[in-house]
């Protein structure tokens, strides 16, 4: 037999009898699980769950359903097709041993598989201080329930809702609560808001943004502790700079942890930013070795990126995990030379204090930043992201149409400043710092993230020198 | 009915609002929200709404509501 014969043979075998599991049911388990079929798989499809709903859709939740337009369980995502697949959900993957290829689930269950995708994503990070943090008034926002209970804290009118952390996610549900004329108060210990993920130029207009609109926010300042009354209830925080603030409603949006924990001692190169892959999705081990059987996709993958000096890319981004996970579930059902890279210009949306503000590329990349198009002081406008002469990423105000010509100039690594596209042009086209925060500076972590280059956790064990 | 738009994709045509203002809404300028799981009598009002959006964004099932029970 020749061997393309033989790796045709092979892939036609495992399409029509292999096991494949998914650990993660939300965008990125689903859209995988849908694109196998679409590849022709039709061996068994198992998809784990540690929450009990079908997949849903999560940006939704800061926005129509906190305002109360949308019913948290309103949010379920669209099946493209039929899946044939066996769901297991409300119950967690508590390990993987890849010796036996068994996924070991929270009711003692094993899962055998051939081959296996991890998409368990993020959850919120909590208040770390667990007596307050378990305060009646006290929340997190990250899946449907959380959602669901918040909406409900916000329809009973709290005299003020206290913001911890203005990131997207905390600016999104500060402008919900003024849209609702609810007095919000925002405590971000970094100088502006946004500031972690589009630097201080930017963090400026989103601070007039939110002022504009009557949020109290306070950079600059943590909240050191939260203070119940005899009921349990929040009435009170605390901040760094010795104020205090009434509020019944406090909400910790502190960005995301992984959900990596499960992967303990399963020798995968798994930690603090994620699980280590290549562009393709195969999952590396401990040694930095790629496997064959283990695949990573959405929030809780990292891989190495062509753009970014090959540094590994943490992506909390809607189409990072769409497109991910369509790529390793293409490569889950291949073999080389058929595999496809997952090649994708990180972009993101946010709607706030009803501005769209649009990204692509990765703005921390870049330390010089230059409006190209538009009006600050209208709060429409492109700008454009640069690092030693090249264009790393762009962010548009209400001007998400140009940002397409953004993202052709970014995967091109085109000079900076870039050629504006021709009108509309702001009166100074100077690029001046970005104004990142400096490493080490606390505030919250921008959701698409360059990780460096290790992918494991310096657990391996170095061979030693033949004499 | 479930539908969810690729935010990346839309620029704000705001075709949709036009086409289905129950489910679709601008939020100022160009920041579109939606409902996700519209009521199914609004169907076709949403089919039209994805057929004439310009770039293409709206994504709706395709199983016509006849997805298969989840067993956990």
């Amino acid at each position: 037999m020749t061997m393309p014969a033989t790796v045709a043979e092979l892939v036609r075998t495992f399409k029509a009898n292999g096991r494949i599991v998914i650990v993660g049911a939300s965008l990125a388990g689903l859209r995988a699980a849908e694109a196998l079929r679409e590849e022709g798989f039709h061996g068994s499809l198992t998809i784990i769950g540690d929450e009990p709903y079908e997949p849903y859709d999560r940006p939704p939740l800061s926005k129509q359903v906190l305002k109360g337009w949308v019913p948290a369980d309103h949010t379920k995502l669209p099946r493209l097709r039929e899946l044939d697949a066996q769901w297991r959900l409300g119950v967690a993957a508590t390990g993987l041993d890849r010796a036996t290829r068994q996924v070991r689930l929270a009711d003692g269950e094993q899962v055998p598989y051939d081959r296996l995708l991890i998409a368990t994503g993020t959850r919120a990070r909590q208040w770390p201080n667990r007596t307050e943090a378990a305060l009646e008034g006290v929340y997190t926002l990250r899946s449907r329930d959380d959602a669901a209970r918040l909406q409900q804290a916000l329809v009973a009118r709290p005299a003020r809702v206290l913001i911890i952390g203005a990131g997207f996610i905390g600016s999104e549900m500060a402008s919900v609560c003024r849209e609702l004329d609810i007095p919000v108060t925002v405590a971000e210990r970094g100088s502006a808001p946004l500031v972690g993920a589009l630097g201080g130029v930017i963090g400026k207009i989103a601070t007039e943004m939110q002022r504009d609109h009557g949020v109290d926010l306070r950079c600059g300042v943590g909240v050191s502790s939260l203070e119940g009354d005899a009921g349990g209830h929040v009435r009170r925080a605390r901040l760094s700079d010795g104020s205090t603030v009434e509020a019944d409603v406090v909400v910790a949006s502190l960005g995301s942890i992984r959900n990596v924990e499960w992967l303990e001692g399963s020798g995968l190169a798994a930690g603090f930013w994620g699980v280590g892959c290549d562009a393709g999705g195969r999952a590396f081990d401990i040694n930095g070795v790629v496997t064959d059987t283990v695949y990573v996709a959405g929030d809780v993958a990292r891989a190495p990126h062509v753009l970014y000096e090959y540094q590994f890319l943490a992506m909390e981004h809607w189409d990072n995990a769409v497109f991910g996970a369509e790529i390793a579930a293409h490569n889950m059902v291949n073999l080389e030379p058929d595999y496809y890279p997952h090649l994708l210009l990180p972009g993101f949306w946010s709607g706030q204090f009803g501005v769209n503000i649009k990204s692509v590329g990765v703005p921390p990349f870049g330390d010089e930043i230059v409006f190209t198009q538009g009006s600050v002081k209208e709060r429409r406008f492109a700008a454009a992201y640069g690092r030693r002469g090249r264009i790393v990423a762009a962010v548009t105000f209400d001007h998400g149409r140009w940002l397409e010509y953004y993202a052709r100039l970014i995967e091109q690594s085109a000079p900076f400043p870039p050629p504006p596209p021709g009108w509309d042009r702001p009166d100074d086209m100077n690029p001046i710092p970005a104004d990142f925060p400096e490493p080490g500076v606390p505030t919250a972590i921008p959701d698409v993230v360059l990780t460096g280059h290790d992918p494991n956790e310096r657990r391996a064990e170095f061979r030693p020198r033949r004499r | 009915m479930r539908i969810v738009v690729d935010l990346n994709r839309c620029q704000g045509y705001a075709q949709c609002v036009f086409l289905a203002p129950e489910v679709f809404q601008l939020s100022g300028a160009e920041a579109l929200t939606y409902e996700p799981n519209p009521d199914d009598a609004r169907r076709l009002q949403v089919q039209r709404a994805a057929a004439a959006c310009p770039v293409q964004a709206i994504l709706i099932d395709r199983l016509n509501g006849a997805e298969r029970s989840v067993t956990s």
